[in-house]
């Protein structure tokens, strides 16, 4: 055989992509094999935020659950609060007692939140590709956002804002004209944005046909959220199932056909128009009135009843004690999260305490998919594929 | 042999004021390269995009309260680079590893030489040419040393004994193989119009606002330029560091004032290209519709002497500021665009650049016949 004709021998590359790496923001691990720039298998590895959430909630009272929940998706932490609050409340029996001014309180703060996360996502995905500009277009919008959430409940990131029953506290003065002030500039900031990238050639070349997955294998996987609106179905616990008020509201949800990356953004970007939309819809509606349920078994009575009442008084020390009383049995309640669908399963055995409360993360079904997505393709598909996914690491890892 | 020597130095007093003009050159050059450029663009760079991105930018560092418009954070980022661990990783090799930013910096601050950064003038009898080195191969030798330039990166990619250095040495290596042989054929349309390929003829050429570079050839032009950002490995052509991908690509293992160095020539490379730009395409150090003679005219009451150093002195602000201007456009397009994907960069290279310069130098080669 002559030199020409002989196999010159080659082995794939090993590369270990992460948990620090600059694309895995949340911590992931991928470990990539690869013939030359080409990915032959992709293992995601997570876990390296575990923080034994769900074992923790079984230390402390059901109320006491709320700020371990602002750290599952800090992104749009307040989703979480309600999402529990919900599921709590359903395994109460009170869900109809929920005074209206509070559900749609929680449907604006839900609503701010998807907004903020949609805006980190897509300017962080921009940012990855290498346009700084148009991530700190929307980082700024992001800011923004978190300005108006921030003026309810005195926190950016943790807001641990929803209560058993209510609420932590009511609006702030001047709210509406606040929201009006800033989804004028937030608007402004999603025409720039639009107008940088949606029909930016490079920047479709590196999302389009990429990360693309068919209808079939995205339900098999879990898909949820806009990641499976985007490879066509229609599906929004919004619209399906409906909580809080959603079904009292006029909104669309945009749906996208291939699953790519593009589509991911497209839907994303879609989103957020939407959500500015709910919630200038909320606040035109809005009711007045209490924001907590008036069931001192539940929720603290005021401070001015606990000193004059017996009864709230005695209320007031149980549920701080020993918890709020939630009677045996168990619930799964699914909410939209901006990820996709965001579920608590409570199983209570009776008594003040969770014995169980399980999460059901959107990102975490989806992250399964990774390998199957980008095999075969480049090891720089790598990067907007993963953050049109949109793990974050505190609701993945829990 | 000795008296070859005698001979020389005996003429040293007639060569004297071109060894004066030689040295004057070289000097100004390098202090605009090392001193002014490769420092204050860092600056820039900050602030410009701070200013593009509604932040406020570089400010803090200060010295008795004086931030100067966060200027002083140069000297902070020297000072850091200068005392900071020079890391050699385990399994590197060394020789190379170390031999690799200054093959990188060293043909980005040479590649200047040829560029013309001024006319012909006729200073007190001795005649002055701006630029160091009029070559009769020209902008050649500019291609020729950014090609050295190029092992700098790969060399680097190879000694760092990392995989992710590694893959950016590769991606360097292909992509600046690319276009180098696109950037070439590109040019040719410009040295086909003005009959040379040296760049003081090119400028001279240019006294006509309408004969400059851009006018004459703008599909040259715009692919000229698409080729520049390439070889500059700047974003959207920055696939050798791409941050988000490849960490730093073939500068991950590099630390202090080595990384100092390929960060440097980059910002070299950004003034070279903003130089060939200039002298090819935008009149070298020419202003429009000015000619020499009405520039030398224009300051005539000076004296003859005094007249042509003040032209001098216009023309050699002109290209910079010029320079300048090609420095913030591609500084504009750096923050703006994201990057492409490797394969990406090759088809735009291969398949859309290459044929386009052959279909220019054809136009070119047809237009030029019909004309003559």
């Amino acid at each position: 055989m002559s030199e020409y004709q002989m196999d010159l021998h080659t082995e794939p590359m090993i590369l270990n992509m992460g948990p620090s790496h600059p694309a895995t923001h949340g911590t992931v691990r991928f470990l990539l094999k690869l013939d030359g720039e080409k990915i032959l298998n992709c293992d995601t590895e997570i876990g390296y935020l575990h923080r034994a959430f769900e074992k923790h909630c079984e230390a402390g009272t059901w109320t006491q659950v709320f700020p371990y929940t602002d750290r599952l998706n800090y992104n749009s932490a307040v989703q979480n609060n309600v999402a529990y609050a919900l599921a709590v409340e359903k395994l109460l029996g009170v869900e109809e007692k929920i005074p209206a001014r509070a559900t749609y309180i929680r449907t604006i703060v839900c609503e701010l939140a998807r907004m903020a996360d949609h805006f980190t996502n897509l300017g962080a995905a921009t940012l990855e590709l290498g346009a700084l500009t148009a991530f700190l277009y929307f980082v700024e919008a992001r800011e923004l956002t978190w300005d108006l959430l921030e003026s309810i409940y005195g926190a950016r990131l943790t807001s641990n804002y929803v209560r058993v029953g209510g609420l932590s506290s009511d609006l702030p003065e001047g709210f509406a004209e606040h929201v009006r002030k800033v989804f004028i500039k937030n608007r402004e900031f999603w025409r720039e944005f639009d107008k940088l990238l949606t029909k930016n050639r490079i920047f479709l070349d590196r999302m389009r046909d990429v990360g693309g997955i068919s209808q079939e294998d995205a339900i098999a996987w879990g898909f949820t959220g806009p990641c499976l609106r985007s490879v066509g179905v229609e599906f929004d616990v919004r619209k399906t199932d409906p909580y809080l008020i959603y079904d009292q509201l006029d909104f669309d949800v945009p749906v996208g056909t291939t699953g790519d990356n593009f589509d991911k953004y497209l839907v994303r970007m879609e989103e957020i128009d939407q959500s500015m939309k709910i919630v200038e819809q909320c606040l035109g509606k809005l009711p007045k009135g209490p924001i907590n349920i008036n069931d001192a078994a539940v929720r603290n009575p005021s401070k001015a009843d606990v000193k004059t009442n017996i009864q709230s008084m005695i209320h007031h020390f149980k549920n701080t004690i020993e918890g709020i009383n939630v009677p045996a049995g168990e619930i799964y309640v699914p909410t939209e999260g901006s990820n996709g669908e965001m579920g608590f399963y409570l199983v209570s055995v009776g008594g003040g305490k969770p014995w169980k409360c399980r999460v059901r993360p959107p990102c975490f079904a989806i992250t399964q998919a990774m390998g199957d997505i980008v095999k075969g393709a480049f090891i720089a598909d790598i990067i907007p594929t993963f953050d049109m996914i949109n793990l974050i690491g505190g609701e993945c890892d829990r | 042999m000795g008296n070859v020597i005698m001979a020389d130095l005996a003429r040293i007093p007639e060569l004297l004021p071109s060894i004066i003009e030689m040295v004057a050159k070289v000097v100004f050059i390098f202090t605009m390269n090392m001193g002014v450029f490769a420092p204050l663009l860092g600056w820039v760079e900050r602030k410009q995009s701070a200013l593009m991105q509604d932040r406020i930018g570089a400010n803090r560092a200060d010295i008795l309260g004086i931030t100067a418009f966060g200027l002083l954070h140069t000297l902070t980022d020297a000072i850091k680079l200068l005392t900071k661990e020079d890391f050699i990783p385990r399994g590197a090799d060394k020789p190379l590893h170390y031999l690799a930013p200054f093959i990188a910096v060293v043909p980005a601050l040479i590649a200047f030489a040829v560029i013309p950064f001024g006319g012909q003038y006729v200073l007190w009898g001795h005649k002055t040419n701006l630029v160091i080195a009029d070559l009769d191969v020209g902008i050649l030798f500019v291609f020729a040393v950014a090609s050295i330039s190029t092992y700098g990166s790969v060399i680097a990619g190879w000694a760092s004994n990392n995989n992710w250095s590694l893959l950016g040495g590769i991606r360097v290596g292909a992509q600046m193989l690319s276009y180098e042989v696109a950037m070439g054929l590109t040019l040719v349309g410009v040295f086909m119009v003005y009959g040379s390929l040296r760049m003081t003829d090119i400028g001279v050429a240019q006294e006509n606002f309408f004969h400059w570079g851009i006018f004459l050839q703008p599909l040259g032009f715009i692919l000229f330029i698409t080729c520049a950002l390439a070889e500059n490995k700047r974003t959207p052509f920055d696939i050798p560091e791409a941050e988000a991908e490849l960490v730093a690509g073939y500068f991950t293992e590099y630390s202090g004032l080595k990384f100092a160095m390929f960060w440097m020539a980059e910002f070299l490379e950004m003034v070279t290209i903003s130089g060939v730009l200039v002298a090819l395409f935008f009149g070298g150090w020419q202003i429009p519709f000015v000619t020499h003679e009405g520039l030398v005219k224009f300051f005539g009451f000076l004296g003859s002497n005094f007249a042509q150093v003040a032209v001098m002195v216009v023309h050699v602000t002109v290209f910079w500021v010029k320079v300048l201007g090609w420095i913030f456009l591609l500084m504009l397009i750096r923050w703006t665009l994201p990057r492409f994907r490797y394969d990406q960069v090759m088809e735009l290279g291969w398949k859309i650049i290459l044929p386009l310069a052959l279909v220019n130098i054809f136009i070119t080669g047809a237009v030029m016949l019909m004309v003559m």
